[in-house]
């Protein structure tokens, strides 16, 4: 559920055509894993057919890939919330939350505000674990540690990317 | 709930050093508290002068309605005796004396005859699943043993507050948990309002809300609706 968002946020921060945001997704959030062009294409008419972007007219040389889209209102109001709402807690997602991250840095958010509240929703998580474990048997209680240490991992990451923001920030902007 | 700790505004500097610059905070009675920071934030300094160890430069902190930062260091020492609870990182028993003498130690201090300091101390061995270790001395025990020893001293004289700071920072992880189990329930159990610093996650989760303090302010995390 990533890519909509990621794409809607690319496109706040500038009007683009299908291929710039393409490789501006590979080059900051693909790593390795690079954006099909077919999915961009898919993604972008699902927004627009949404009312979250508006695809312009096809530039001279058509094809999908030359027209540019711009983000509507109500696209830029969906990403506002999202970059600013925390993230269900479980394993393995810290794509997700380094996706907001620098989205957030990019856009100009405040994205100290928002690793406060996701530590904030991993705390209350792992107190719910601790509780879990305090009351339940040893089946429960190995269940709840794993958790908690996987949740303990991203919060770690969380810190050390409060301490980083400022160089990552100066990587990420324009 | 009204608020048993309170730091208002507090400012303090080492030199020209600052590590409080406007920390306010609010604790409620019978509430377990993390105080969570980065190493250097304040957070060890926030709790000392909540507890009457430091006094701020700047600022007010009161205890149970009463505003303390303004009492003399007679009076601070007397309040921590009485009505304060402490567990450091390192147990920071007497090695000179045995496990009961340490527990009962704050009794003592208090002008409490011996024989029953004693009895109340040992009362608390059970408690604290250290029966048997009475008459041994610090050398003698381990490091979860020493910390619950500790935990045992912080707690022998009911006190109002317990303040912990980093309490299972020297113990692997199973050993702190167990140190935790223990001041959670021993807590909750006589309605102890607990104060506790940790940089440990694990540790934080078994508080009941957490603050942050970077550059010596607390940031209290935006509340989540339907969190809590």
């Amino acid at each position: 559920m990533t890519v909509p968002y990621a794409l809607l946020g690319l496109l706040e921060r500038e009007p683009s055509h299908g291929y710039d945001l393409k490789r501006d997704y590979d080059a900051y959030f693909g790593r390795g894993k690079p954006l099909p062009f077919g999915q961009v294409y898919a993604t972008l008419a699902r927004l627009a057919r949404d009312g979250k972007v508006i695809a312009g007219e096809a530039e001279p040389g058509a094809g999908p890939d030359r027209k540019r889209y711009v983000i509507t209102e109500q696209g830029a109001t969906e990403v506002e919330m999202w970059l600013a709402e925390p993230v269900e807690p479980e394993p393995h997602q810290q794509t997700l939350l380094f996706v907001k991250v620098v989205l957030a840095l990019m856009l100009g958010r405040d994205a100290e505000k928002y690793l406060d509240t996701q530590r904030a929703a991993h705390l209350q998580r792992m107190r719910e674990l601790t509780e879990v474990r305090r009351v339940g048997g040893v089946v429960d209680s190995l269940l709840a540690d794993h958790g908690l240490f996987h949740l303990e991992a991203d919060l770690r990451w969380i810190d050390l990317t409060v301490a980083r923001l400022s160089a990552l920030a100066r990587e990420v902007r324009p | 709930m009204s608020a048993l700790v309170e730091a208002r505004d507090v400012h303090l500097s080492f030199g020209p050093t600052p590590a409080l610059r406007g920390a306010t905070l609010e604790v409620a009675q019978g509430e377990i508290l993390a105080v969570m920071g980065p190493s250097g934030s304040g957070k060890s300094t926030l709790l000392h002068c909540l507890a009457g160890i430091l006094v701020p430069d700047a600022g007010e902190v009161h205890f149970s309605g009463r505003r303390i930062d303004v009492l003399g260091e007679a009076d601070r020492s007397a309040l921590r005796r009485d009505q304060f609870g402490f567990v450091f990182q390192f147990g920071q028993l007497v090695p000179e004396l045995t496990a009961a003498e340490n527990v009962a130690l704050p009794l003592l201090l208090g002008g409490e005859r011996r024989a029953t300091a004693l009895v109340r101390a040992r009362a608390w061995f059970e408690r604290l699943a250290l029966a048997g270790l009475e008459e041994r001395r610090s050398g003698e025990l381990s490091g979860g043993e020493q910390q619950r020893i500790a935990l045992a001293r912080g707690l022998v004289g009911q006190p109002e507050v317990l303040f912990a700071d980093e309490p299972t920072g020297s113990l692997d992880s199973l050993t702190g948990e167990r140190v935790m189990d223990l001041l959670t329930a021993a807590a909750r159990e006589h309605g102890i309002t607990v104060v506790l610093v940790t940089h440990e996650p694990r540790v934080a989760a078994y508080a009941d809300r957490e603050v942050i303090v970077r550059d010596g302010k607390v940031t209290s995390p935006a509340s989540l609706v339907g969190a809590r």
